[in-house]
């Protein structure tokens, strides 16, 4: 049942960047273009998405457990540490260079078979994007 | 690339993401952070067995893979696209989204959506920082360097 329920999560997610326009590079880095051609669309996306999941969350948290998984695991660090911040810092300018984030990425490969969409270059971010990630698995020691 | 304002449908595009999220934590009790979920199928390459958690997110990310298939499905068009055919710019960006949103532990999904809607502080700050870094790298790219 946990794996059907994180399908639809993932495809109602997917959804949603289609359809707020996030699966489009240009419209981010619009939004990031503040003394240019400034787009606050993103804006809204956030503050949509805030605005289903602050109180979603209140309310499913007010059970004991999810309803396929024996506990909730949410984070629970509290303090501010150099990782956090460096990493923050380091995504924020390749986010701001090209304008894609991990999901609007994925979720923009399958569009080469509806058109004439980039599909190399997306192919090439997300394969260099899971590198980077694999860079820092090795660098704490996690595998 | 000029793009329209369009605050109607990014707010329902982004309350569909929330929901997503809502869903996601009932039914599973995970954040819906996307750097997180890839991250984790990532170290389970190196697993003998597939756990639970491995196949939450390889489901989630074939739900992602699925959206653009439905949409179409039920739109007749996707949305258009531009992207940068900069080889360099492409591998270089990437390998910085995927480094710094796993050492930083989470990407616009995880601590922009999901962190600041559960209130936690290391969010609201994660947040701040890659949309300082990014309004900046913007700034300089396309009025610095770019102009």
């Amino acid at each position: 049942m946990n794996i059907l329920f994180a399908l639809i999560s993932g495809l109602i997610f997917g959804l949603g960047l289609i359809i707020s326009g996030m699966a489009n590079p240009a419209k981010v880095q619009n939004f990031l273009d503040l003394f240019g051609m400034w787009d606050p669309s993103l804006a809204f996306v956030m503050g949509g998405a805030i605005l289903i999941t602050a109180p979603g969350y209140w309310l499913v948290r007010k059970r004991s457990k999810p309803f396929f998984a024996s506990a909730f695991q949410i984070p629970t660090r509290k303090d501010f540490d150099k990782k956090l911040i460096i990493g923050s810092s380091i995504f924020g300018i390749g986010w701001g260079l090209i304008g894609f984030c991990p999901g609007p990425a994925l979720t923009a490969i399958p569009f080469a078979l509806f058109g004439d969409y980039a599909f190399q270059e997306t192919l090439i971010f997300v394969v260099a994007m899971l590198v980077g990630m694999l860079m820092v698995q090795k660098l704490l020691k996690l595998i | 690339m000029e793009t329209e304002f369009t605050p109607f449908i990014s707010l329902v595009g982004g309350m569909l993401i929330g929901l997503s999220a809502v869903i996601f934590m009932a039914s599973i009790g995970k954040t819906a952070g996307i750097s997180g979920i890839v991250a984790r199928f990532l170290t389970i390459t190196q697993l003998k067995e597939f756990s639970s958690n491995y196949k939450v997110s390889l489901a989630f990310i074939i739900g992602l893979l699925l959206a653009a298939p439905a949409y179409f499905y039920v739109a007749g068009d996707l949305p258009q696209q531009s992207v940068s055919s900069n080889v360099y710019l492409l591998v270089g960006a990437g390998l910085l989204v995927g480094f710094g949103s796993a050492l930083g532990s989470g990407c616009t999904s995880g601590h922009g959506v999901c962190g600041i809607s559960r209130g936690s502080k290391r969010s609201i700050a994660a947040t701040l920082t890659f949309m300082i870094t990014a309004f900046i790298t913007v700034y300089i790219s396309r009025h610095v360097i770019g102009a």
